[in-house]
């Protein structure tokens, strides 16, 4: 064991014995409403420390029985990994309810001076976890807020058109204006259509930055330039512009969509069509192959895996790109719309949700990519 | 003669670089009969690669005349009259090994029925039958650059030309490899130009050594193998051998004197 080792698992002890404390706190704080302070904070430390120790204990048999097993170490592995993420949630999590009090508890003072009573500290946390205009709400208040704007709105939706035909009342219920759903179907659809764009566009600047000369000299640089400038300023002036021509609607937002993602294409792109060394253009060469053949049978192929590379950045500013749009039409909806909503009534748990919730669009987009990319690498024989 | 394949004369080549000209090749005269196995030797600089990538037309000469079975190497570039075989495979890991092999032909348009007959009919001159589904990263080294000369090979081209192909292969693979080659070049009667700098393997191969030394790069001695078209691999423990290996290294000290 060196001194490395040795740091990481006193840092990593300090980290989790830190956290479980925390843990055991709130637990304490959760399960009695009275009770004297000290009792409390002994109870705490004493489970703190249990869990602490139990799944300290835990990591580290795991961690050696992984090293050490031969036979089988895959499912280990992965359980070791699973605890360790399922830990590392916990303690956001922790982190995330203390944060919720301090945050939320000038509110709770506030209100309790003008009611004129006095708050016990089990009080203000119950305060702070459950107000209604709170400046940092708790996961389960963000968690309530997106099923009460998609599960519960879509029940009331379909009780409200009881009487007009099935299938109307279904696209009812997916068109209704105050359902996440139909935000984020909108803001997908725009990142969808825009990260078409901008891939479409990408390739195509690639492909001639990298077979012309002139091309190469006179188009980077406004590339590179076209992404200095704030997307938020650009914005209104590109959906004004294509208003003005006759766009309105889900392009100008795929435009700017498209306007974010198609930069990280371009240089991916460049990058992997000139990925083939000199050894293999001149062995081209000697075949006395066109330039198109080089094209298809050289460049194109080898640049797949830096394609995709390019393309899990550009699907994730897509849907930055989208929600900015929205931001600035945000008549039509949509999950950036959402947001601005939010912003303008102070109601956090409207942010939070839409924010959550495109969280976890780009997960899924990113992941798709991937998905695409591990599956299409196997098929063209690059994974080893 | 009728069937000589490659001449050249008073072949010069100069690049320009920022610390004045530098002469890769000055006044090489050299020709190849058909069916000859020609190989270069000489120290780094001495501009044996250079030579064979003028015949392949991937560098153009500044002075004097060359000619590729009676053309221009440009010519015979567009004719496909050779094949080139790289120091390393060069294999597209995208591609199994027939789909390698398949390359040059797909190219150059040659019907797919037909291409599949001659990547069966070259697998099996370097022994790779049954790896055609396999990709590149499944065969070694060896096996690799074998499949790399399969490529080489399979459009028919009368003339092979090897850039130190075995260069970055362990000895004992080399040997076998080497053996493999002398094999396949009496199978096919093709005429061979290749490039190496070690001594045991141009002697081993070659029905003609060209000894060439570097700054100016040029010919400094051309030596006809006296061995027998039949060689086995013992053979480099015979006194001729030894003899013909001596005149080399005599060849490659001269031309180092000169440099002195």
């Amino acid at each position: 064991m060196d001194v490395s080792q040795l740091l990481f698992g006193v840092i990593v002890s300090t980290v989790l014995l830190i956290s479980s404390l925390i843990i055991a706190a709130f637990a304490v704080l959760w399960l009695s409403g009275t009770g004297y302070l000290g009792v409390k904070v002994l109870a705490a430390a004493v489970l703190g420390v249990l869990i602490f120790s139990g799944v300290n204990a835990f990591l580290v048999k795991s961690w050696t029985w992984w090293k050490e097993s031969k036979i089988r170490p895959l499912p280990d592995k992965k359980l070791f990994s699973f605890v360790a993420i399922l830990y590392v949630v916990t303690v956001i999590f922790a982190l995330w309810y203390a944060f919720a009090i301090v945050l939320n508890k000038n509110w709770a003072y506030d209100k309790a001076t003008r009611g004129g009573y006095e708050l016990s500290f089990s009080e203000l946390v119950a305060d702070t976890w459950s107000q209604k205009k709170p400046r940092l709400p708790t996961p389960d208040q963000v968690a309530g807020e997106i099923w009460k704007s998609t599960g519960t709105a879509a029940a009331k939706k379909w009780e409200r058109t009881e009487g007009d035909p099935f299938l109307e009342r279904i696209s009812e219920v997916l068109g209704d204006k105050r359902n996440l759903i139909r935000h984020a179907w909108l803001t997908l659809s725009a990142t969808m259509l825009g990260f078409v764009f901008g891939t479409g566009l990408g390739i195509l600047l690639a492909v001639g930055i990298v077979h012309n000369r002139a091309m190469d000299n006179s188009v980077m640089p406004w590339v590179i330039t076209s992404q200095t400038i704030p997307i938020l300023a650009l914005a209104p002036m590109i959906i004004v512009v294509l208003n003005a021509v006759g766009l309105s609607g889900l392009i100008p937002k795929a435009v700017i969509s498209a306007y974010l993602s198609f930069f990280p294409v371009v240089v991916g792109m460049v990058k992997g069509l000139r990925s083939p060394d000199s050894m293999q253009l001149d062995q081209m060469r000697t075949w006395f192959a066109s330039k198109a053949q080089i094209f298809w049978k050289l460049r194109l192929p080898a640049s797949v895996p830096y394609l995709f590379t390019s393309l899990k950045i550009g699907v994730a500013a897509s849907l930055v790109g989208a929600i900015v749009g929205e931001l600035t039409i945000s008549q039509d909806g949509g999950l950036g719309a959402r947001m601005l909503q939010g912003n303008y009534y102070g109601a956090t748990l409207i942010i939070w949700a839409a924010l959550i919730v495109a969280a976890a669009l780009a997960a899924v987009l990113v992941s798709s990519v991937g998905l695409a990319e591990r599956v299409t690498k196997k098929r063209m024989g690059f994974v080893q | 003669m009728d069937d000589i394949v490659i001449k050249a004369e008073n072949l010069c080549l100069t690049f320009e670089t920022n610390d004045g000209p530098v002469h890769a090749l000055k006044d090489v005269d050299l020709t190849i009969d058909k069916g000859e196995f020609v190989s270069f030797i000489g120290p780094s600089g001495c501009g044996k690669t250079t030579f064979l990538r003028v015949l392949a037309d991937l560098e153009t000469p500044t002075g004097g005349t060359v000619c590729v079975n009676g053309m221009t190497p440009r010519e015979a570039r567009r004719k496909r009259a050779y094949g080139f075989v790289f120091q390393a495979a060069g294999l597209y890991p995208w591609r199994t090994i027939s789909g390698n092999i398949k390359l040059p032909l797909e190219i150059m348009g040659i019907p797919r029925a037909e291409q599949k007959q001659l990547v069966e009919e070259v697998l099996d001159l370097v022994h790779l039958s049954g790896f055609e589904n396999k990709f590149p990263w499944q065969l070694s080294g060896g096996m690799q650059q074998r499949a790399s000369i399969a490529r080489a090979l399979a459009f028919h081209a009368d003339i092979l030309l090897m850039d130190e192909p075995f260069g970055a292969l362990d000895e004992i693979v080399r040997d076998h490899l080497n053996e493999q080659l002398l094999e396949l070049w009496a199978k096919t009667n093709k005429t061979i130009g290749f490039v190496t700098h070690s001594i045991p393997e141009a002697v081993y191969l070659s029905t003609k050594i060209v000894v060439m030394s570097p700054r100016p790069g040029r010919v400094t001695e051309v030596i006809e193998s006296t061995l027998p078209k039949e060689r086995p691999l013992d053979i480099r423990e015979s006194p001729e051998f030894l003899d013909l290996a001596h005149r080399v290294r005599e060849g490659l000290r001269a031309g180092h004197e000169d440099d002195a």
